[in-house]
């Protein structure tokens, strides 16, 4: 069981921190260059070969290392020292409660993919968040400069503010699904959209059987739940401090912010960082709202026992019940890793299409629009609950 | 699991390193901490309770549960209010020593 | 010794180390304030243990993760350098360091010579401590106190608001 545990910790930690984290450097200058026309970085190469700039995330990390360890005169050391740790540590904590893979049953115990199986997973996660704030705080104060503490004021006082409505927003996935445990969310949207009960009420009966089951929606969040994907996006970048939302490190204004004062391995870890929250959020948007690491239309018995669609022939006929669902694990997380991969897209796509916003703007945006869309979306939710007939 | 005397103890421990940092400490803002650490070891000494009389099957009432989650928001109402007069007093006085605000003291 | 209670004094040992960080730290607050950050989690921890798990939680969510966050805004907001040195006189500290005494003494004989110690808790039952328990029993026992704490941040908000603000003229 521990041996169990360790080894998807592991997985999930090489995965997000080996793979993720130096992947996104390389997609973030390829798809801004992509997106501004021009070719971006290509130039690190072994012995001659360029791989399209892929070696570029090796080259960052040989350069940060290699780089003179600077602290501040007038500086805290502790705390410039824990600054990026407590910034990064919560980071790849988050993880720890996202699935990546479904419940199969192997012989006489069940599997289930992901780190810690936590019947308050949600709660977790933002509990996690909560604690991310202590990064940028502890940075910009440690560090004995204006812009550093201005950098760090405004971003105190984002992510706080962003966190209410973080909250608030999925509290409608919360009524919808009636369960903040991630795994037993990803399995309710393993099916198609019933509404509880009212589509049947349509009528739709008189369908085929095919047209019954293939031109229904998935039960995804994203369609049950449209207005809190939207809120539930904006409020992670904003907690991220991810364009448009990067007041913190306003670039063309206080130098680099919060971490002007912070080189070397130290920005690293800041840098790095904040890439392990953009593959967290696209990670856990993928669970609420895009249905996990479920197949659209062939939900996971289907996969394993029914019959394929134009196989004919269920895959535990074809190649043994093992064997079957050792390809169904490895379909279930190919296919969030690629849902994942279109999350992280979409947010690099946000981050180069948009200007950034100003200070009053971003509060105004959160109190004065998002908390009364969310609470309105509570109300509403609860309302055709009730309506549609279902009141857990 | 330890025995419920020993969470108690700690609970007891930290109420007094509690009372002591609001007695001994002149900053206005550690006085406000120590007075969250007080809060604090109350709600370990209810949630502690709560486990051995009432876990189980038998009586499975979260009273000190639920009085524990009344604490923390009456907390958060306290730091919001302290902070603003921390506020207040600094703009006033330019300086966060209590000793300096003793104005009343006959 | 099993685990949990290997975990039990662990955390109860950086909370004790938190706390003291937090009264100790004369010369800088913010330490001071991280320190009880890490009593706060670590308390978070002990909850986890007792099979609170909501208040555990929250504790992180509100406690460390806001109002904790608050003070540290406010300390660097204010950003005085140089503005408390401890008990002026040595009396307080003399008074505190006896007290401190006492208080230590006082704890560890509960913990050690209380005359008759109390049942082992029983095993807990299902869904004890989680949110569905604990939001049905906040919301039918004690829904009145819920909407009188309502009320009461409200009063806090607009006092807040009404104590920090700045003249208009």
């Amino acid at each position: 069981m521990i041996l169990a545990v360790v080894l998807k910790t592991l997985f999930v930690v090489v995965l997000v921190v080996g793979v993720f984290a130096p992947l996104m450097t390389w997609t973030e200058r390829k798809q801004s260059a992509l997106m501004q026309d021009r070719i971006g970085a290509n130039r690190a190469d072994i012995a001659g070969i360029t791989l399209i700039g892929l070696l570029h995330p090796l080259a960052d990390v040989i350069k940060l290392l290699t780089k003179e360890d600077v602290v501040p005169a007038g500086a805290n050391r502790v705390l410039h020292t824990l600054a990026p740790v407590v910034a990064a540590v919560p980071a790849i904590a988050a993880f720890a409660v996202i699935p990546y893979g479904g419940v199969y049953t192997i012989g006489a115990s069940t599997l289930s993919l992901v780190a810690a199986d936590i019947d308050w997973g949600l709660l977790y996660v933002f509990a996690i968040g909560s604690l991310a704030t202590y990064g940028a705080v502890i940075a910009g104060w440690s560090s004995n400069n204006n812009w550093s503490l201005l950098g760090s004021v405004r971003n105190t006082a984002q992510m706080i503010s962003y966190e209410v409505t973080m909250g608030l927003s999925v509290v409608g996935v919360f009524m919808v699904f009636g369960t903040l445990k991630l795994t037993d969310m990803a399995v309710a949207q393993d099916q198609t959209l019933r509404l509880f009960g009212f589509v049947e009420s349509l009528g739709w009966a008189q369908l085929p059987a095919w047209a019954d089951h293939w031109l229904r929606l998935p039960a995804w969040g994203i369609f049950l739940q449209p207005l809190a994907f939207v809120m539930f996006l904006t409020c992670m970048l904003a907690e991220n401090k991810r364009p448009p939302f990067d007041l913190p490190e306003a670039e063309s204004e206080l130098v680099a912010g919060y971490f002007t004062e912070y080189s070397g391995m130290r920005f690293g870890l800041f840098y790095m960082a904040e890439f392990i929250e953009v593959v967290v959020i696209a990670g856990l948007i993928t669970a609420i709202f895009l249905g996990g690491w479920a197949v659209p239309y062939l939900s996971q018995d289907v996969i394993l026992h029914g019959d394929l669609p134009l196989i004919g022939r269920s895959l535990s006929g074809l190649f043994g019940a093992g064997a079957a669902t050792l390809l169904c694990i490895g379909l279930h997380v190919g296919t969030f890793i690629a849902k994942m991969i279109a999350m992280i897209w979409l947010q690099m796509l946000i981050r180069w299409s948009l200007p950034r916003f100003r200070y009053d703007q971003v509060m105004d945006l959160c109190w004065k629009v998002l908390l009364p869309l969310s609470l309105a979306n509570i109300f509403v939710t609860a309302a055709v609950m009730i309506a549609l007939g279902e009141v857990a | 699991m330890v025995p419920v005397e020993h969470v108690i103890a700690l609970s007891a421990l930290l109420f007094a390193i509690g009372v002591v940092g609001a007695v001994v400490r002149r900053n206005l803002i550690v006085i406000l901490m120590s007075i969250e650490l007080m809060l604090n070891s109350v709600n370990l000494a209810f949630i502690a309770f709560n486990r051995i009389w009432s876990g189980g099957e038998a009586a499975s009432r979260l009273d000190g549960q639920v009085f524990a989650l009344l604490v923390i928001t009456v907390a958060a109402a306290e730091v919001a209010v302290g902070l603003a007069m921390v506020i207040a007093l600094v703009r006033n006085r330019d300086s966060m020593n209590v000793d300096d605000a003793s104005l009343l003291k006959w | 010794m099993d685990f949990e209670a290997v975990l039990f004094y662990v955390f109860a040992l950086l909370a004790v180390a938190g706390a003291l960080g937090m009264v100790g730290f004369v010369r800088n607050v913010v330490a001071g304030a991280l320190c009880l950050v890490l009593t706060m989690i670590s308390l978070a921890g002990i909850y986890l243990l007792l099979g609170a798990y909501l208040v555990a939680v929250v504790q992180i969510l509100v406690y460390a993760g806001a109002i904790l966050v608050l003070f540290l805004f406010v300390i660097m907001l204010l950003n005085l350098r140089h503005d408390d040195f401890g008990a002026r006189r040595a009396g307080r500290s003399v008074l505190g360091a006896i007290g401190a005494s006492v208080a230590v003494a006082l704890a560890v004989l509960l913990a050690i010579w209380s005359p008759e110690r109390l049942a082992a808790p029983a095993p807990l039952s299902e869904g004890f401590g989680g949110y569905r328990d604990v939001g049905l029993q906040l919301f039918r026992d004690y829904v009145v106190p819920v909407e009188v704490a309502g009320l009461l941040l409200l009063a806090a908000i607009v006092g807040a608001v009404m104590l920090a603000k700045k003249e208009v003229d």
